[in-house]
């Protein structure tokens, strides 16, 4: 699952032990850094197990939470080298070490390998301990999975089938716990499903630093609870949802809308703000049902806010443009093209004026760079500035404002341009403008100084101020109808799949934008976007030559230069 | 490549022996008891186990038994089913079981009778009743909708009903208030 991130700069070189793992020997590092504090922390059991690729099922541990080691999953046996007196090991005649078999098994997660170590994850004995500690999960659990959001991604349901056995010998009546409890605003928790692995009290109070969970009562009674008269309402309160390993937290926007074994999951970027946290569209015929965090340790971890996760609702909205219109009326792509390169070509450099939106991509900021280095136009784009957190969620809510500053179309700060722009409108210097992605109406260009304008241009996806101004409306694509690449504040180049079609009439930016490239310039635009990228890296210093490819699931960084 | 045709012999060029052999045939069956079933004004006794077309129930206390868990929809060769799942507002009327389909609808074109619905079906909810003619006078009658399914399927006795018998339980224990209203944290203490 995890990704390949950014090669990190070699750390210390980090002293390795020898140890077997179902027989197979391998290299492990002697510490590996603690998920919360990197410091070096001892390599465990379970670490070791996934360098050898060999699975150990467990459900409190989580890679980048802190080891909590109580539910007992992940149960396996070992030994270590004997040694002899002289507190040397022991050697078989062939040379290698004597083992002493652990007559106790231990927990993988939270064992320390020592040189020499042999892991058993495959013996009778650890078979029945999971068998056990299955058994014991499932003795107060209420088999809800044909009502339960979970079911299909739910571990519980996995190890039961993996390593469980099939028949219950349970005949006592049940301990029945609350359900339908309203956690928070956006969380709603079903306490007979919980395992009580703690995975959601660890993540909110270790990593959001809000303590808003814990358990109460005891026993078969104990029960996760937030803190009696709060809500567990944090920004980040959705990501417990997806590590809860069985149904237990659902999310109240996900809850009963789809059943997830349905969903196509689509590697993308959430747009909501500058941090382009890596997630999945799970959509189904042509509809988003959620966006669930995609691990990239460069970037997000495995975790993104609430606000990005349930702001997708906008891309099915009724109301987005679906028709090409050329002076109010319904046109086609073709005449609209047509008649806007026409009236293009001959406007003398300086009487046209680009504003393109930090939410389009590198490929179509480029192609816009290229007709506004041709014709001669001046550019800027919006700032959208709001709150940023110590955690994902960054204070530039453009998804690639990077992308605009690289290409050279926004001012500095973006945005510092519009008014003079404005004006230059308004005195009748600047007669031809193209807006992209924005509503210029909110950026002070009235509806008085739009009416002077000869020829203005409007792409966007839904409904905009100037829309009934304009004297041409091209109906752009969300970012789940496309594919491209944006650039993060901090530089990193991440490409994103289409995950449905467009709405009517509707064409992604770079289509359209590469027509009316061709039409003007009278090149041939690059056909795939592939090709556009590859020629953007090539054309814009910054881009340094990386290919679409070389982009990967996990993204490049490009130096800044602003 | 040639076929070579036989010569006929004396006694099959006479031809009359072949029609005699045909009106003996004829005859024998004109005593014998009549086969042939006036359909549609007679039908078929369907035999037990026949597989009709796939229908709703309800249980005997008038709950539909589907709680759309969408599994007759996945496992459906020709993708006759089509679920829309409740979403998230709570229903009051539906209880422990949280869930039932906003809407059920069974393409009977498509359908090939195939049954899996019924067995994938971990409610007991669906089953495939005696129904063999389906007819409609468009495509689209022939798409049944949830309130038609459940009409036609009538009620299924529940010997088990397990919502009912963990409500049950709950309610021994104090923890789960009926129709779906949530409850705190102190409802056992
Ligand atoms: S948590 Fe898993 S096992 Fe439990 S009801 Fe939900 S899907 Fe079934
Ligand atoms: S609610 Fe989920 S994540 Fe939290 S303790 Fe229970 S099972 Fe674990
Ligand atoms: S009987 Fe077969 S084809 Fe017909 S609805 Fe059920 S699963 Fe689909
Ligand atoms: S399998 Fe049964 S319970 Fe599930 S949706 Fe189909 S009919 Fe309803
Ligand atoms: S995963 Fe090791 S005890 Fe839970």
């Amino acid at each position: 699952m995890t990704q390949k991130a950014e090669p990190l700069p070699a750390p210390a070189a980090v002293e390795t032990i020898a140890v077997q793992v179902d027989g197979r020997k391998i290299l492990v590092p002697r510490t590996m850094p603690d998920p919360l504090t990197a410091r070096p922390v001892a390599t465990t059991m379970i670490q070791a197990c996934e360098a050898a690729g060999v699975t150990v099922p467990h459900y409190c541990y989580h890679p980048k939470l802190p080891v909590a080691g109580n539910c007992r999953m992940c149960l396996v046996e070992y030994g270590t080298p004997a040694l002899g007196p002289d507190r040397k090991p022991l050697r078989n005649a062939d040379g290698s070490f004597v083992i002493h078999k652990s007559p106790r098994p231990a927990i993988a997660c939270a064992t320390p390998v020592s040189p020499g170590m042999e892991i058993y994850t495959n013996t009778p004995a650890v078979k029945a301990m999971r068998e056990g500690v299955l058994e014991f999960l499932l003795i107060n659990h209420p088999l809800d999975c044909p009502i339960c959001d979970q079911a299909g991604e739910c571990k519980l349901q996995e190890y039961s089938v993996e390593y469980g056995q099939f028949a219950s010998r349970f005949v006592e009546a049940k301990v029945h716990k609350p359900k339908q409890v309203d956690l928070g605003p956006r969380i709603m928790l079903d306490d007979e499903r919980c395992i009580l692995c703690t995975r959601c009290i660890r993540f909110t109070r270790d990593l959001v630093h809000d303590d808003a969970l814990g358990i109460v009562n005891r026993g078969s009674y104990s029960t996760i609870a937030a803190y009696p008269g709060t809500r567990f309402d944090n920004n980040y309160t959705l990501n417990t949802v997806d590590i809860c390993p069985v149904g237990a937290l659902t999310s109240k926007d996900f809850r009963f809308q789809m059943r997830v074994w349905f969903l196509k999951e689509t590697k993308s970027i959430c747009t909501s703000c500058g941090t382009g946290c890596n997630i999945l569209t799970g959509s189904r015929e042509n509809r988003i049902y959620r966006y669930t965090p995609r691990d990239n340790d460069a970037v997000n971890g495995s975790w993104m806010c609430d606000a990005g996760r349930l702001n997708y609702k906008w891309v099915g909205r009724e109301d987005r443009l679906t028709e090409v219109k050329i002076r109010g009326q319904r046109g086609t792509w073709v005449q609209a093209i047509q008649e806007i390169a026409t009236r293009l070509k001959p406007a003398t450099p300086g009487r046209l004026a680009i504003v393109a939106s930090a939410r389009q991509t590198n490929e179509e900021l480029y192609l816009i760079r290229k007709l506004a280095q041709f014709l001669g136009a001046a550019t800027d784009s919006v700032l959208r500035a709001g709150e940023g957190d110590r955690l994902l969620v960054n204070a530039d809510k453009n998804p690639n404002s990077a992308g605009v500053r690289l290409m050279g179309l926004a001012g500095n700060p973006p945005g510092s341009n519009l008014a003079t722009i404005a004006e230059r409108v308004r005195a009748g210097e600047i007669t031809s403008l193209i807006v992209i992605g924005e509503d210029v109406t909110q950026q002070g260009f009235g509806l008085e100084t739009l009416r002077r304008l000869e020829l203005l241009v409007v792409s966007d996806i839904l409904p905009n101020g100037a829309n009934e101004m304009a004297h041409f409306v091209l109906p752009g694509c969300a970012h789940a109808e496309k594919r491209g690449s944006f650039t993060n504040v901090k530089g990193r180049v991440q490409r994103f799949m289409k995950a449905i079609e467009p709405p009517g009439d509707a064409r992604p930016e770079a289509e359209f934008l590469g027509e009316l490239w061709e039409r003007l310039i009278g090149e041939a635009a690059p056909a795939s976007l592939e090709q556009l990228f590859n020629q953007l890296a090539r054309d814009v210093a910054a881009f340094n030559g990386v290919t679409w490819a070389a982009l990967g699931d996990a993204g490049v960084t490009v130096p800044l230069s602003f | 490549m040639i076929v070579q045709r036989k010569n006929l012999s004396f006694w099959e060029r006479l031809y009359l022996p072949a029609i005699w052999g045909g009106f003996k045939v004829t005859v024998r069956h004109f005593f014998k008891k009549k086969v042939t079933m006036q359909y549609p004004e007679e039908r078929w006794v369907v035999p037990e186990g026949y597989r009709g077309a796939p229908y709703l129930v309800r249980d005997q206390e008038g709950r539909t038994k589907c709680v759309s868990c969408q599994l007759c929809e996945f496992v459906c060769p020709p993708r006759a089913i089509k679920i829309t799942p409740p979403g998230p507002a709570v229903d009051p009327g539906t209880g422990n079981v949280e869930k039932r389909p906003r809407e059920f609808e069974i393409n009977m074109l498509r359908c090939i009778f195939c049954g899996f619905c019924q067995e994938v079906c971990p409610e007991e909810a669906i089953f495939l009743m005696r129904d063999y003619s389906l007819t409609g006078a468009n495509r689209k009658e022939m798409i049944y909708d949830k309130e038609k399914l459940l009409a036609l399927g009538g009620v299924h006795q529940d010997r088990i009903q397990k919502w009912k018998r963990k409500q049950r339980e709950a309610e021994a224990q104090e923890v789960f208030k009926p129709a779906g209203q949530p409850v705190g944290h102190d409802a056992h203490r």
